[in-house]
């Protein structure tokens, strides 16, 4: 059988988690892969959350927040936008597959939207297969095949 | 050279004997060849150890934090800029400081010396405009500057101090723009290839954190590195993941607010390739927020502020 992926999630309290609740309340079916952390703001994710879900054993992560401009606190997203588009060149740059790390913005009233995401995401997860790169603690020295 | 180390140690003597400091720093003589080191200057008697020359590559800026003291400091452009950013994070008080600004032709690497003399022991060296005289036991050679120059001193585009009290010589001209060639062409390799090279790199990693600790923009009460709860990371040297972990994260936390000084870089005891990493993301926030750290004193740090049409090409492809 496939081994099936395990998804990290980080969803903004305010907007993607009430998307997420919505697609729930709405019975939207979706993967049972995804594992959802809340978080305050998008604005609260530090980068390391992100690198250590990988560290520790996901296979993909998701971070979603509201749309740029519906922050809850106005600008958390904004600034948070820098980080991620920072964070994701840099993870390209030294070869974390394009679908380990995801960002996508969804709304409270997006549940659709956001079972669609999640169907999307974990497609990419099982494109990309089991996390044995560059940041699993697991893989001991997996990148260099020693 | 010689000019401009008479500027600084008059300047130096004058500013401890009117009170205007309490301390200069700046670089004296180092013990063996090619090294200067930093020195604190605290009686207007000791300004002739002030020296002045290609080998004056540590970042000062890394000296002024927490000092209820007023300061002189000699400064290069980097240790200038280095300077501006702290100040934009509230670490520094442009009062408490008198910087003494020195036009910066570039810093001598001594590892590219020593690959090009080999292992022969340097009893003397000597600088004149262009190149670097090394004399050995039984030999003299003369080597070009430029080819023994810091990687980041050839790719710098603000040699002359950004912001100054005074300056003891004439500005020197400034490359025009910024070259990232080398990143460009790293970019464009193949996914798996640039893996393979950082984990290459960072299998040499020992941990002693010496580029964090030689990076003036390095100074959080307690480094992620050093947390136990949250235990963010391993702190085994062995696992080379977790080497990369902490570079990445460690230049993630210098984006928007490295200035490209490459200290961390020279002080790397096992000549790992950092600047790859580091010029990459000042690379990014150069180009895609246009902003340079530590530049000039109006701008914001570029991740303290942000665009509404700021670009998102990291979203998920619906």
């Amino acid at each position: 059988m496939e081994k099936e992926p395990k998804i990290v999630a980080f969803l903004c309290n305010w907007c993607s988690y009430a998307g997420a609740d919505l697609a729930g309340v709405s019975r939207l079916q979706y993967p049972p892969n995804v594992r959802v952390i809340r978080v305050p703001c998008s604005g609260r994710i530090n980068p390391l959350f992100i690198i250590n879900a990988l560290r520790n054993g996901a296979d993909a992560v998701l971070t979603s927040g509201c749309h740029p401009g519906d922050c809850h606190y106005a600008t958390g997203n904004l600034v948070a936008r820098r980080k991620f588009a920072l964070l994701k060149n840099l993870m390209d740059y030294i070869g974390v597959e394009d679908e380990r790390v995801s960002f996508s913005w969804v709304s409270a009233s997006e549940g659709t939207r956001f079972a669609e995401v999640i169907n999307k995401v974990t497609e990419r997860a099982k494109k990309v297969g089991p996390n044995n790169g560059l940041f699993n603690k697991e893989s001991g020295c997996g990148g260099c095949n020693q | 050279m010689q000019s401009i180390t008479t500027a600084v140690q008059n300047s130096a003597k004058k500013l401890l004997e009117e009170n205007k400091v309490d301390v200069v720093i700046g670089f004296k003589k180092g013990t063996i060849p090619l090294r200067s080191t930093p020195v604190f200057i605290r009686d207007s008697n000791d300004a002739d150890k002030l020296e002045w020359n290609y080998y004056c590559e540590n970042n000062l800026a890394n000296y002024l934090r927490n000092k209820d003291q007023k300061i002189g400091v000699v400064v290069k452009g980097c240790d200038s800029r280095s300077i501006v950013a702290l100040m934009k994070e509230n670490q520094l008080t442009r009062d408490n400081l008198y910087l003494i600004g020195v036009p910066c032709s570039g810093m001598i690497d001594r590892k590219k010396v020593n690959r090009i003399i080999g292992d022969k022991e340097i009893l003397e060296t000597n600088c004149n405009e262009d190149s670097l005289i090394i004399k050995t036991k039984d030999s003299e050679q003369t080597i070009k500057l430029n080819e023994v120059m810091h990687n980041s001193c050839l790719k710098c585009n603000h040699k002359n101090p950004v912001i100054y009290d005074e300056m003891v010589a004439e500005p020197v001209s400034e490359n025009s723009n910024t070259d990232f060639s080398e990143i460009k062409e790293f970019e464009e390799k193949p996914a798996e290839e640039r893996k393979n090279f950082f984990i290459e790199e960072l299998s040499k990693c020992i941990r002693c954190y010496a580029c964090r600790n030689s990076c003036p923009m390095c100074y959080c009460q307690e480094c992620f590195v050093d947390s136990t709860n949250p235990e963010w990371i391993g702190k085994s040297a062995e696992n080379v993941q977790d080497n990369l972990f902490f570079q990445a994260v460690r230049v993630f936390h210098l984006a928007g607010r490295c200035v490209d000084c490459g200290a961390c870089e020279r002080a790397c005891p096992m000549d790992i390739n950092l600047g790859l990493l580091t010029r990459k993301l000042y690379k990014d926030t150069t180009e895609m927020f246009n902003t340079e750290a530590g530049a000039n004193l109006e701008d914001a740090p570029a991740l303290s502020t942000y665009n509404m049409d700021d670009p998102q090409p990291f979203l998920l492809k619906e």
